[in-house]
């Protein structure tokens, strides 16, 4: 590297409008560090494509490999000036933004949850495992792997005797065979032992043994052995048998053909089903469940308007409380005002879920300091009763945001034109009147972008729902897992079944898309609303 | 600026490469290393733990990697997020082979396709009966169990004396001889979400089950809870709640719970084992023993059971199944397992050994009196509606309507 370092500018040929980047002129520092930057991103890029290949995730591979080659051909081009700038900002927006909507959105449209989380393969070999029984009087056999060629086969030992078959070919006894002190064969004429070690060491084979079943005689209902670990044998039966042409599970017992629905499952006419499903596109169902469904609509519904009322309500009380503040704490006249400042912010400083958990237990009933000091010890059930938890949370959310608003307001009335300000004085403005007239119009140009994000945000507060009360109280005589202060997202959450319960990711999903256009079209319209302020 | 850029753009690609690359971001792996290991057979077991059971596993695995030459990798994760992985990565391929596990996710692994069956043949003997019966579904076992535990009735013994009551009622005498008639017994709810997985054997005990047992134990789809026996355990939470006595409050959590029993300000609780450290931290002497019936039954507390999930899409069932069958199912592996996290065992010849310890002695005490908890899936569906009844009747509800309404509610939730 030095040697390039003091060659470099010999090398020069660049015109004087060459970016530093290309230049060889001077140190030519410009280009090395690039070329240091994409030696490592190149070396990170070589190592993630072949992690891909190795675990054969074909489509990271194809991804990891078009980005690779477009990085390295942005930042060495010439002609792509533009995409120098734009390039790490659009990989981050695919892959943070695009990737994760699509992926939402593709699993809003399946009926993706418990009972429905693999493939119609992966249901049928559930189905399989289930249907296979141990037969009731089935001793544990000593056993070991036999093979002739390519066929193999299982070497039984009972009562002294030793046993050998194939899948095609029953148990049959055969003399001359040795056995160890366990009974487990060791030598079979006419067949070679598989070597347990063997076993384990080829993953092929293992997979093999582990699927071999050999009759135990002629007649099907006599079951088969299986073994499970390659040292032990023992007799199954299944009752369960995989049509892969008619795409159907038939029981053989009880004589009931299952056949695949659309909605995932293996169905008997009878209406029966196998437990195990898998999961398959179901259009706008979730969506249309969502607000027809009665079990849901109901509650949903209350859901949907305490999330409003409480999204605008924290951003209506605390944006009032921090503007008072602020413009109290603004007035020069007031000593120590620095000082004071630093405390107000404190709160803000605190993390949010640790406030909440604090206020969770101050608001306790019975133990908590809150109604043992301000309300003469009464048992005043904060966060039991469906109203008062709504209260309590509104309080604890103004308490953590009101100095984020004393922090904006205190910037955005320093930043007051004061000229404005001495013009309506002269004017014979009042204190009010400047207030209503001069002041909120020219903070609200600053801060109306910040309440709507305020809104966006506590749209989708989840922490402090989730850390004060966990959306309880619940909803009294629905069917649904929500509660009075569930807002969307921590009922989508509870939907989710990430916390236990029955996992419905298709409705969370389609759930998370209808927050997500909501937010956006409030937004938008807001924004577009705030324009009109810049006009005054 | 245009370094800045560079840099910028550095930084972003590693970030996106590291998110894209790694495929798996399974947290804190950790393999454990011998030398058979590094002869390097190719086949890798992937075990999923907890940070407790981490340590009692890679010992039984150093034998098994030197006996078969393949790797055993465990990954630690949060028990909590066990379940949740579990269902979702398996369908993948990017499960592992083999998971610890709680007994009641049992019904939603089958449910969902997860889970193979296992054979553990004449072994099985050596177990607890409950501890099998509580991983046996639709007639099959699903799991390697490895410990049982079960909440007991823990008792102040400077307060109370260290005699057992054998009714709810003595219960309350005792506590109120010795000065405790205002909270003579510590209900914990959760604070105001409701834990009906504490408080379960005292309805157990106005023979109210959650789910109806068929004659072989295992559990039905049939909702038990309504009828004559249930509407008397609703009664009785609200006649003990506060439209009544006052004895059960929403307030307690967890740690107010622990906080007012460790303090002395009440000598009964209902508790699990892993709150004995914080009680004996205190200075407190305990007593453990089963739960005081206050219906007339026999007080049967949920019996929860850990065991060793196998997964169904595993590539080396074989070797798996040899890993669990012969070495997390023998006595010492079983040893160490109660000794990383000191459960009652699973297996009846350990479990008798460490039954010396009173404390243990008394939890076995109570989890044999104890039905396993529901494996099904419909369980699941049960506990929102459950707790939240339960808060309803402390706070003073009908008790009659809301025992209805939720019995009717879970019965359309799980029809539905």
């Amino acid at each position: 590297m030095p040697v390039d370092q003091v060659q470099a500018p010999q090398r020069a040929r660049g015109t004087a409008t060459e970016s530093h980047a290309r230049s060889w002129r001077g140190p030519g520092w410009g280009f090395v560090a690039k070329l240091l930057v994409m030696m490592l991103i190149n070396a990170f890029g070589v190592t993630a494509i072949l992690s891909a290949y190795q675990v054969g995730a074909w489509v990271v591979l194809g991804a990891l490999v078009v980005l690779l080659v477009a990085a390295d051909w942005v930042y060495f081009s010439r002609r792509a000036l533009a995409m120098k700038y734009l390039f790490p900002g659009l990989v981050f927006l695919g892959a943070f933004q695009v990737f994760t909507l699509v992926y939402t959105g593709y699993v809003a449209f399946t009926n993706y949850g418990t009972g429905h989380l693999g493939s119609m393969q992966q249901a049928v070999d559930a189905a399989l495992i289930q249907g296979e029984r141990r037969t009731d009087d089935s001793p544990t056999f000593p056993l070991a792997v036999v093979r002739d060629g390519d066929v193999l086969g299982f070497a039984v030992s009972a009562d002294g005797e030793v046993r050998v078959g194939t899948p095609e070919e029953p148990l049959g006894p055969v003399d001359g065979a040795e056995v160890d002190d366990e009974g487990v064969p060791t030598a079979v004429p006419g067949w070679e032992v598989v070597p347990r070690a063997e076993l384990f060491t080829d993953a092929e084979l293992q997979e093999r043994v582990v699927e071999l079943r050999v009759p135990v005689s002629d007649a099907a209902e006599d079951g088969s052995l299986r073994t499970r670990e390659g040292a032990t044998g023992a007799v199954y039966t299944s009752n369960l048998e995989w049509d892969p042409d008619a795409l159907t599970i038939t029981d053989t017992e009880a004589g009931v053909v299952y056949s695949p629905d659309d909605r995932g499952n293996f169905v008997s006419p009878d209406g029966e089903r196998l437990p195990t499903g898998w999961y398959v596109q179901v259009g706008f169902e979730n969506f249309v469940r969502a607000f027809t469904d009665g079990a849901f609509a109901g509650p949903l519904l209350q859901v949907t308007l305490w999330t409003f009322g409480f999204a605008i309500l924290t951003v209506l009380s605390s944006f009032g409380l921090g503007l008072l503040f602020a413009i109290i704490y603004n007035d020069p006249r007031l000593r120590g005002r620095k000082l004071i400042r630093t405390v107000f912010i404190l709160p803000y400083a605190f993390p949010a879920f640790m406030s909440a958990l604090l206020w969770r237990g101050m608001l306790n009933s019975e133990f908590g300091v809150v109604n043992e000091w301000f309300f003469l010890g009464a048992n005043v059930d904060w966060l039991g009763d469906p109203w008062l938890a709504k209260l309590a949370i509104l309080w604890v959310n103004l308490w953590l945001s009101y100095p984020y608003w004393f922090l904006v307001c205190t910037g955005a009335l320093q930043a007051l034109p004061p000229d404005t300000m001495e013009a309506a004085r002269v004017d014979g403005a009042g204190r009010w009147r400047t207030f209503r007239s001069i002041t909120l119009p020219l903070l609200l140009i600053s801060t109306a972008p910040l309440a709507i994000a305020s809104f966006a945000f506590n749209f989708n507060n989840f922490t402090i729902i989730y850390m004060l009360t966990e959306g309880g109280p619940a909803f009294r005589g629905t069917s649904v897992p929500m509660g009075s202060t569930d807002i969307l997202i921590s009922a989508i959450y509870q939907l989710s079944g990430v916390q236990g319960g029955r996992a419905d990711y298709g409705l969370a999903s389609a759930l998370s898309i209808v927050v997500f256009v909501v937010i956006g079209v409030i937004s938008a319209v807001a924004f577009r609303r705030t324009r009109k302020l810049e006009e005054i | 600026m245009r370094k800045h850029i560079a840099l910028g753009v550095a930084l972003a690609s590693t970030a996106l490469l590291a998110a894209c690359g790694g495929g798996d971001p399974a947290p804190e792996e950790t393999t454990a290393e011998s030398p058979a290991a590094a002869e390097g057979s190719g086949a890798e077991l992937v075990v999923w733990s907890d940070a407790e059971r981490e340590e009692a596993i890679k010992a039984a695995a150093a034998q098994f990697e030197a006996d078969t030459g393949a790797t055993v990798t465990v990954v630690q994760k949060n028990f909590e997020d066990l379940r949740a992985d579990f269902l979702a990565q398996v369908p993948t391929g990017e499960g592992p082979d083999i998971t610890v596990g709680a007994h009641d996710w049992l019904g939603e692994f089958v449910e969902s396709g997860v889970v193979d069956t296992i054979d553990i043949g004449e072994r099985g003997a050596d177990f607890e009966e409950v501890t099998l019966e509580a991983f046996t579904y639709d007639g099959q076992l699903y799991a390697l169990p490895y410990a049982q535990e079960a909440v007991a009735l823990i008792q102040n013994v400077a307060l109370v004396g260290d005699q057992a009551p054998a009714t709810w009622d003595e219960m309350i005498q005792m506590a109120t001889d010795a000065g405790f008639a205002e909270r003579p017994f510590i209900l914990y709810t959760s604070g105001a979400k409701g834990d009906m997985y504490t408080s379960y054997a005292f309805q157990t005990s106005f023979g109210a089950p959650v789910f109806v047992q068929d004659e072989s134990g295992s559990y039905t789809s049939e909702v038990g809870m309504g009828g004559e026996g249930g509407l008397a355990y609703a009664q009785w939470i609200h006649a003990n709640g506060a439209a009544g006595t006052g004895y059960f409050t929403d307030t307690v959590d967890y740690d107010i719970g622990n906080e007012l029993f460790a303090t002395g300000q009440s000598p009964f609780i209902v508790q699990g084992p892993w709150t004995i450290p914080t009680y004996q931290d205190a200075g407190v002497e305990v007593a453990v023993g089963p739960i005081p019936s206050a219906g007339g039954e026999t007080a049967a507390p949920f019996v929860g059971v850990q065991g060793f999930y196998l997964s169904a899409q595993s590539s080396n069932a074989l070797l798996a199944n040899e890993f669990l069958a012969n070495y997390m199912a023998a006595d010492e592996a079983q040893q160490a397992l109660y000794e990383a996290d000191p459960r009652i065992p699973a297996l009846t010849a350990v479990a008798e050994q460490v039954a010396d310890d009173p404390v243990i002695a008394g939890f076995l005490a109570s989890a044999q009196n104890g039905v396993p908890m529901p494996n099904i899936p419909e369980m699941g569906s049960v506990w929102d509606f459950w707790n939240a009844a339960q808060i309803a009747l402390i706070n003073g509800e009908d008790p009659a309507s809301t025992w209805t309404a939720m019995v009717e509610n879970i019965e359309g939730t799980i029809g539905g």
